[in-house]
């Protein structure tokens, strides 16, 4: 029994706990922006790992299709549900924006998941260093065609979603961002692990070792890589697609190589081919990008009563992408295998095999 | 004919590896290719498989026939689910990461469901007992003689009614060599079909019931296992005086 509804005992208790907290407005605005950003995190990291870590290739434009996932979402919304001056007047009754959000975010997973094609095709012929530069380039086109195209802003960016947040709390009074994060992060880690476990994931590991054995097994390695880049380009088309509501404004230089960039961090912290690293080190890695904001003014202050640096110079926040890149250099030199290596919590902690199935 | 290719020209690039080549399989039989390296008895196993680039060469011309029809626009996946021909490639291959049973399992990936698997690992267990006390380890920790029987266990266990085997005998101690080719002939006597490629000639040769000696990408010479080995050029070139 409890082996059997463990999983869905404590998805349950944290989720209800978090939107309760939530609702009675006993966790700031800001702990729950940082909360819902870690989910946006776990479904990237995690949706990166099917390819870098399961699959063995390296893609390393992951934040492009986030944005294709976080356009599309955010123009769809607009379009049908709010007043907008590029769209005009809602197209649809805004009462019911709630019911058609889950929809507007997967037609934004969808429509990355077509963009996904545009690295999984190229994947067929080229792998190892030559597909990664296919990927930084698949990044570059999509981040340069939404900059040129004038009437969704540009490289302004785009807004207006703000507005139907609102009107989906206008219908039912609840925190629906935080609940539809939970949701969406909860069916990736999902859609993940049914993925790799099934018979046809085999076939996706068994690419990374050998493509020409794989080959020889019987592997259609073709059909599975444009399956494999095309799943996992969706998926943080959806992460792209929350992080466009959670902010209510999106432009196209927050998906750029350096956010490509986040995301492999988060990939190769938590280590490669483990579900459950990659999902504790999207939460290590939200939280460390937040402690810095307090950390540094720390630092900042001490410099100063030292006299170790200048008075008129201040150490800005700026730091921080000095000092992640850092830890990601100490992390590569004494753990290369990241928090997890390629075990999941299942072999790291055996008790916890009496609670669930692990494989 | 089980297998047959005929006057194949096969290119990599600008360079021809294959100046049309002709030979063929019968049905319960063991044919070999042997020669030098760089004959083109690899290159020749990849083609037949149907590999994609930049493993398998273009195909300029001649054909290859199973059973009559001709392979060439075969998908790769398909070869060796529908047509049940299965390869153990040079170097093993084997998932070095995967457990024992993992690797046999992986090679039955585009098999029936209700096939009857476990009877089929049983055999295989049977035909090579240490598999059997190793099939939990991980398999890049075993002898090279257990990787290459695990890479022949695996090619069976995609249910294959011809087996090409790639350089069994590649790194093996004389022991281990003679081991696996009795186990061959054991397979063969039990049905199997049989193409070898094979640089120690005297053993493929002994094996086969018949042989092809190739070089540079010629046929220079066929006929028996017997015939071959008594062959005066063949003995002077490859089996040394």
């Amino acid at each position: 029994m409890l082996r059997r509804y463990s999983v869905h005992l404590i998805l349950a208790l944290s989720g209800g706990l978090i939107i309760y907290m939530a609702d009675q407005e006993y966790l700031s605005l800001y702990v729950m922006s940082v909360l819902m950003f870690m989910g946006v995190n776990v479904i990237l990291s995690t949706s990166l790992n099917l390819v870098n870590g399961y699959m063995g290739e390296f893609s390393c434009g992951h934040a492009g299709f986030m944005c294709v996932g976080a356009y599309v979402s955010s123009l769809l919304g607009v379009w049908l549900f709010a007043k907008d001056k590029v769209f005009g007047a809602a197209v649809l009754n805004p009462e019911y924006a709630l019911y058609a959000f889950p929809f507007i975010i997967l037609a934004g997973g969808v429509a990355a998941a077509l963009a996904g094609v545009l690295v999984a095709v190229p994947s067929y012929k080229t792998r190892g260093d030559y597909l990664a530069i296919i990927t930084i380039a698949a990044n570059f086109i999509i981040i340069s065609a939404i900059e040129n195209i004038g009437p969704i802003g540009g490289s302004r960016g785009f807004m207006g979603m703000k507005r139907l947040v609102n009107s989906m709390e206008d219908i039912i009074e609840l925190p629906w961002m935080p609940i539809w994060v939970f949701v969406f992060t909860v069916f990736s880690i999902w859609v993940i692990r049914r993925y790799v476990s099934s018979t046809f994931g085999k076939g996706v590991s068994a690419i990374s070792q050998d493509e020409v054995a794989a080959e020889i097994m019987s592997v259609n390695t073709n059909k599975i890589k444009t399956i494999t880049f095309m799943l996992s380009s969706g998926l943080a088309g959806i992460a792209g697609g929350l992080f466009a509501y959670i902010l209510g404004y999106v432009n196209p230089g927050s998906f750029n190589i350096m956010k490509s960039t986040e995301v492999l961090v988060m990939v190769y912290l938590g280590g490669m081919g483990s579900l459950s690293g990659s999902v504790l080190s999207a939460i290590l890695f939200t939280l460390m990008l937040e402690s810095f904001r307090f950390i540094i003014p720390v630092i900042n202050d001490l410099a100063h009563q030292i006299h170790i640096i200048s008075p008129d110079y201040d150490i800005s926040q700026v730091w921080r992408w000095v000092l992640i890149p850092l830890l990601l250099i100490i992390l590569m030199q004494f753990r290369p295998e990241g928090i997890m290596g390629n075990r999941e919590l299942g072999d790291v902690f055996p008790w916890l095999k009496k609670f669930y199935r692990f494989k | 004919m089980l297998l047959s290719v005929e006057n194949l020209e096969v290119k990599y690039g600008n360079i021809q590896a294959l100046h049309g080549i002709s030979f063929h399989v019968n049905e319960g039989e063991i044919v070999t290719l042997i020669g030098a390296n760089g004959a083109g008895k690899t290159t020749c196993m990849h083609t037949i498989t149907r590999l994609p680039p930049p493993e398998a060469p273009r195909v300029i011309a001649g054909d290859i026939k199973f059973k009559g029809e001709s392979i060439l626009n075969t998908k790769p996946s398909d070869v060796v689910k529908e047509l049940h021909l299965a390869l153990s490639p040079e170097g093993r291959r084997i998932f070095g990461n995967l457990s024992v049973m993992d690797n046999l399992k992986l090679a039955t990936y585009a098999r029936e469901k209700d096939a009857d698997l476990d009877k089929e690992y049983d055999y295989i267990f049977n035909l090579f007992p240490r598999l059997k006390e190793r099939r939990n380890q991980r398999s890049e920790s075993l002898s090279g003689g257990e990787q290459q029987m695990l890479a022949v266990g695996r090619a069976l266990m995609t249910g294959c009614k011809i087996l090409l085997l790639d350089e069994p005998s590649m790194g093996l101690a004389p022991v281990l060599k003679y081991e696996l080719f009795r186990k061959l002939r054991q397979l063969n006597e039990e049905g199997m079909t049989i193409l070898l490629v094979e640089q120690n000639a005297n053993l493929a040769l002994r094996l086969a019931h018949r042989g092809y000696v190739m070089d540079t990408g010629n046929i220079v010479a066929e006929g028996t296992g017997e015939e071959l080995l008594n062959n005066p050029e063949v003995k002077k070139a490859y089996l040394g005086g």
